[in-house]
Order: structure tokens, then sequence, then C-alpha cells
């Protein structure tokens, strides 16, 4: 599904991604953990396409197609979707209107005809009970004003509604109370299947209690500087990343 | 090439004067000629002129046919039905031919009881002669300028319009503005006093056409009074073509407590002047002034307005905002005066501008001067680029970038658009917004 190999990212002169290797296969769930500064976010802008970010090295092969040469539409439409840590608010664009605007281009890139407006609904109405939001959020402009819980769960309804084939949840944790929590990770848990992979990139323990991940990863200055199973994840709850960072620092002093 | 003599248009002055010989008029006039003779054209060096002035100024290095240059006219039916906008079927439609207003080519279909509309020269002997003398010209106190002065000097064939007392206008009044530019470069100086009486209502649209190849010059002076308890909406489509420019002058005073909406929208022509004035002179007056410019080319609007608060407890609120793409220009300055007897003002202004070129600019300047204690103001503008991180975020849901941008400029003239009260005009000015905005991508 996805296969980043030996990628470098820098922004405005600076590296951030120092050589990533990562590869995701088809049904499989990724957490990717590490601390402030580590470069967790600057992966997903880059694999997005955010284009403030620049690939200096290595390569993202998404499906079999090379991603880095695509815009950031067509890796969409191709079927990647990021979960924004910080949702934009757009105001006087309504996210109905937006959510169909944006199934309909990806459906004409797949040569498909446009849905009409009866079969939107119909498929609107059954994510919304997928995901638990309510629904007069849907005719307001795209985020505004919404709490930060709102913000987290019109992500996933977005999910729900563009049924990509890879998801990076980028800290969808942040900010959320123990509830909205629940409900968010429940939805992203009722669109999980065998065809669908998730990168979940975050701080903590506790989204993964929900998602139980099926690889942990640990991010590093840059680099994955540790691969492991939710046990891993379990052991940095614990002990924090002070604890790698120390056993790195012997490995390179020999 | 030089600019064109005064005495070109003492000439003309002197032509129109001795066809008209209305006493009122022809004093009036003459008293406007000697204010343009000592003011001449606009220079960059008034401040109220900074940006426009010199572009102004050379719209004066040719010759223009004036209306006092008697001619038959030759407009047609088909012509006026290209211009028409939509929700004419219930309107008034107010003919103007080169700046003259033709009643045999307009439609009044508001009855007498309501609505009374006739040539400025038939009103002034009428029994509305007491209105016309008392508010005609009274804008001038506030616009002390020679391109100003230079409408006065010529009116001729301007129009009246009165809104009876305690009627509802149902049908709004569409001026048509018509340029028959065919033969020769015209300068057309329409002149228009409307009264609006004591607890009416009534809905006022303008729009402009250039027929023909050559250049077109609209120096126009609106002037409308807002009685008690009476409701004005008034609304300017500027959509002519790049040959046809024009310094438009709207000036509305409220004389008793009464609710203004005004809302300007330019889309394309080749260097407009807008002056949007309102007066409060009475206490507990409300006003509202919208204005939407999308600009390409070189398109080059200036939106000046001046709210003058005279009286306590009156609240106005003005939003402008612009999109410039191309090497356009677009002018923003608002002025706002509280002056000593307006306590308790509540007045507001702001102003967004977006720019899409590296060759596109913009001027603003909002400005305040208060001179009472016990008031509410505030002012502001801001100039920038589409929202990268709103772009970002549409793209990376699969929506292209070019849509992605007309998605996000629409929604930024959404709120200005959306205060067209009338729903036929309203869609109207959507359809062209919409087409004009990915017009805009489609050039990149």
């Amino acid at each position: 599904m996805l296969s980043i190999k030996n990628l470098h990212a820098s922004v405005e002169g600076t590296e951030i991604l120092k050589g990533i290797n990562l590869q995701v296969n088809t049904g499989e769930v990724h957490a990717i953990m590490g601390p402030n500064g580590s470069g967790k976010s600057t992966l997903a802008s880059v694999l997005a396409g955010r284009e403030d970010y620049e690939v200096t090295e290595g390569s993202v092969e998404f499906d079999g197609k090379n991603m880095l040469e695509l815009s950031p539409e067509d890796r969409a439409r191709e079927g990647l979707f990021l979960a924004f840590q910080y949702p934009v608010e757009i105001p006087g664009v309504s996210t109905n209107n937006f959510i169909k605007t944006a199934l309909n281009e990806k459906r004409k890139y797949h040569g498909q005809p446009p849905l009409d407006a009866v079969s939107f609904m119909k498929l609107m109405k059954e994510k919304i009970k997928l995901v638990e939001i309510d629904k007069s959020l849907l005719t307001r402009s795209i985020n505004e004003g919404f709490s930060g819980g709102e913000k987290k769960k019109n992500e996933i309804f977005q999910m729900a509604m563009l049924e990509p084939k890879l998801t990076i949840l980028d800290e969808t944790d942040s900010g959320l109370d123990i509830d909205a929590l629940r409900i968010v990770a429940s939805g992203v848990n009722k669109l999980r299947n065998e065809n669908r992979s998730i990168i979940v990139i975050t701080h903590y323990q506790r989204l993964l209690d929900y998602l139980q991940p099926d690889f942990v990863h640990v991010l590093l200055n840059g680099k994955i500087v540790r691969n492991g199973t939710k046990e891993l994840a379990l052991e940095l709850e614990e002990r924090g990343y002070d604890f790698i960072k120390e056993e790195i620092n012997e490995t390179s002093t020999i | 090439m030089a600019q064109i003599k005064l005495e070109y248009f003492g000439e003309k002055f002197n032509r129109l004067q001795s066809l008209d010989q209305d006493a009122f008029l022809t004093n009036f006039r003459k008293e406007a000629f000697e204010t343009f003779n000592n003011k001449g054209l606009p220079t960059i060096k008034n401040e109220e002129w900074k940006y426009s002035g010199a572009l102004v100024s050379n719209l004066f290095k040719q010759e223009y046919q004036l209306p006092g240059d008697a001619k038959q006219l030759s407009v047609s039916a088909a012509d006026i039905d290209e211009m028409r906008l939509p929700g004419f079927e219930r309107a008034n439609e107010l003919i103007f031919v080169n700046g003259k207003f033709v009643s045999e080519l307009s439609t009044i279909r508001s009855s007498e009881e309501q609505l009374v509309v006739m040539p400025l020269e038939e009103a002034e002997n009428s029994s509305y002669k007491k209105i016309v003398k008392e508010h005609l010209g009274k804008s001038n106190i506030f616009i002390n300028d020679g391109i100003y002065s230079l409408n006065t000097s010529f009116i001729f064939g301007g129009v009246f319009i009165f809104v009876k007392r305690k009627q509802e206008v149902n049908n709004p009044v569409y001026l048509y503005h018509i340029s028959d530019a065919r033969d020769n470069h015209i300068l057309a100086q329409p002149r228009s006093l409307v009264f609006v009486d004591e607890r009416s209502k009534v809905q006022v649209v303008e729009s402009y056409k250039t027929i023909g190849s050559m250049d077109s010059f609209t120096n126009e002076v609106v002037e409308i009074v807002v009685n008690t308890d009476a409701i004005l909406e008034y609304y300017k489509i500027q959509n002519d073509r790049i040959s046809a420019s024009q310094v438009s002058t709207t000036h509305i005073r409220q004389i008793g407590k009464s609710f203004v909406h005004t809302l300007v929208l330019s889309l394309n022509g080749g260097i407009i002047r807008n002056n949007t004035n309102i007066i409060m002179e009475a206490e507990g007056n409300e006003a509202h002034m919208y204005g939407l410019y999308l600009l390409k080319g070189k398109t080059h609007v200036d939106n000046h307005t001046l709210v003058d608060n005279k009286m306590p407890n009156c609240f106005s609120n003005e939003l402008y905002k612009g999109v410039i793409d191309g090497s356009a220009t677009g002018v923003f300055s608002g002025k706002i005066y509280v002056r000593p007897d307006a306590q308790k003002t509540n007045a507001y202004q702001s102003n967004n501008n977006i720019l899409l070129s590296d060759n596109a600019s913009v001027n603003s300047k909002p400005q305040l001067e208060i001179y009472a204690d016990d008031v509410k103001c505030s002012h502001g503008c801001t100039v920038g680029r589409l929202d990268e991180e709103a772009l970002f975020y549409l793209r990376a849901r699969g929506i292209s970038k070019e849509q992605a941008q007309a998605m996000l400029l629409q929604a930024f003239a959404s709120n200005i658009v959306e205060q067209i009260k009338i729903e036929a005009l309203r869609e109207y000015a959507e359809e062209l917004i919409t087409a004009r905005l990915s017009e805009v991508n489609r050039e990149e």
C-alpha cells in the first residue's frame, strides 16, 4: 500500500526528516509516536503534499504510484486521507457542499459519474450515524465556530464519506476530552477493514488503547529509531522517550 | 496627447444655455460652471483624488459629444433589451441615453398614487417645484470639486423621482444608462433627484451599457433625500466595457429618522470612481453600505465613501470587499465624520482585499474623524492573498487548486452578494460572480 524509502525532507533549508523507512501493508494500522519536534507532523504533511516542504531524497510509493509526483488533490483522489491536527475554518463554504464537491471530484478522477443529490443525501445519512456527528454542523460553514471535538468528528466524517485506502490521523487525539476521544476512536474503528490502512500519529497511548495498532514506530529527530508492536507503546507510556534516547546515545558512543 | 481646453466646455455650455432657458436651471448651471472653471479637472494633489485624479484627468484628452449636442436618438428597443436586468418584468424601467432621461423609452409600472417620475425640467415647474428647488444640488457642499461641478453645469434632461408618502413601492426602479458611442466618444452626465417621502419604501438599481466602439465617460450625480421612517435600498451594478469610464456620485441625505441600504458591485469597466455619501441629518438614522469589486485587466475602481454623522444616535455599518487580478487597481477611501452633536454614534467600517496577481494593487484608507466623546466607532482594512491553509485543506480532500480557489473567492464575496435583497438581481449577480471567479482561474 505505502512504501517509504529513505525519505528526507526539509523546510526553509532545515532538514526535518532524515531518512524515514516505513512499509504499510493493506489493512494494517501503524502508530507513529515521538516527542514534540521529532518530525511526526512533517511526515504527515509531506505525505499529503504540502508545498512548504521540500523532499530532498528518497521515495514514496502509494499503491504502485510515485506519490511524490502527484499534486495534493491527486493524492487524495488516489485514496489518501489526512485527518488534520488543526482543521481549518473556512467561512462561507458549506460543509455539505464541500464534501459533495470533494466526493464528485474523486469520482470524476476514477471515471465515475457524479452522485446525484438523492444518493448523496442517502450516503450522508448512513455515515452520520456511523460517526455520531450532529448533522446541523454539516449545513454550516466548514469548521466555523466548531468546538475542538466537533472539528475532529468532522474530519472522521469526511473520512467516512471519502472512503480512503490510506488514512493518516495526525494527532487526532489532541485537544479531545475523554468522551470525544471515545466517539472519534469508535468512528475510526467502524471504518477499519481489511482493505484500509491507517497511520496514527500521536504522543499518547490513550488513542491507541482504542485503536489497537498492529505496529508501533518511534520517530526521533527525523528518523524511525524503534519498531515494535503495541507493547512498545505501553512501554513508552510508562517510561517516556528518554530510555530510547539513552539507548541510542549508548549505541552511537560505542 | 494634450489636455483639451476648458473653453471647449465653454462653447458647449453656452449652446446648452441658449437651448434651454429655464430661469432656475440656467442660473444653477451658471454658478456650477464658474466653479468648474475655478477648480478644473481633478489632480493628484487633491487628497481625495490621489489615486484617480491623473487617470480621470487623462480622460479629458479627447473630445466628447455632450448632451447639449442635439442629435436624433438611435437607440432601439433591441439595444435596451440587451441591458435589461433580471426582474425587469415588474420593475419601473427608466432609460437614459447619453445621460438624458428618455421618457418615451421608459416604462413606469407603479401607479401614480405611489411613484412620480418626470423630467427634472418639468418637475421644476410642477407642484413639486418646492422640493426640487430645495434639494437639487444640496450635495455641492460635500463634493466641492470640478468634476462634480461639470455635471451640474450641464444639467439637462435629468429625472425627478418622487416616492409618495406611506407608499411601499413594490416595483423596483431600474435606471438603465446607455451610452451610444457608435459615432462619437460620449460624455454622459445623468442627473437624478430622488425624494423618498415619509413612511415609504423604494428600491433603486442603476446599471450602465456602452454601445459601439468609441469611448464613453459617464459623469453622474444622483441625489437622494430620505424622509422620516422611509426605507431606501440602492444598488449600482457596473459591468460595462473597458472603454467605459465613470465618475459616479450618489449622495444620500437622511433628513428624518430612516433606513438606508446601499450596495455597489463593480465587475468591468475602464476607470471608475464611485462617491457614495450618506449624510445623517436626523437623530436615529441607520445606514448599511456594501461594496464588492472583482477586477481584472486594467480596470481601475476607486470607491470613496462618506458617512457624516451630524445628529445623535445614528448607526452605520460599512463593508467593502475586493478581489483584484491582472494589473487592475482598487482604491478604497472611507471617511466617517462624527460631529460634536452626534453623541451615541455607532459607526463601523471595514475593507478587505485579496490580490491574485503580482501586478494587482490596492490602496485602502479607512478614516475616522470624531468630534464627539460618547461614540462607538471602528475601522479597519486587510490586504492579502488567498488563505494558503484553507486552499491546502480543500486540495487535500481532492478538490483541484483552481476549483478550491474559486470556492474560497466565492465564499469571500458571498456575504456582500447576499445583501442584494431583490431576489432576481441577487441570483443574476451570483451568476456573474461565479463566471468571473472561474474565469480568474482559467487565465492562470
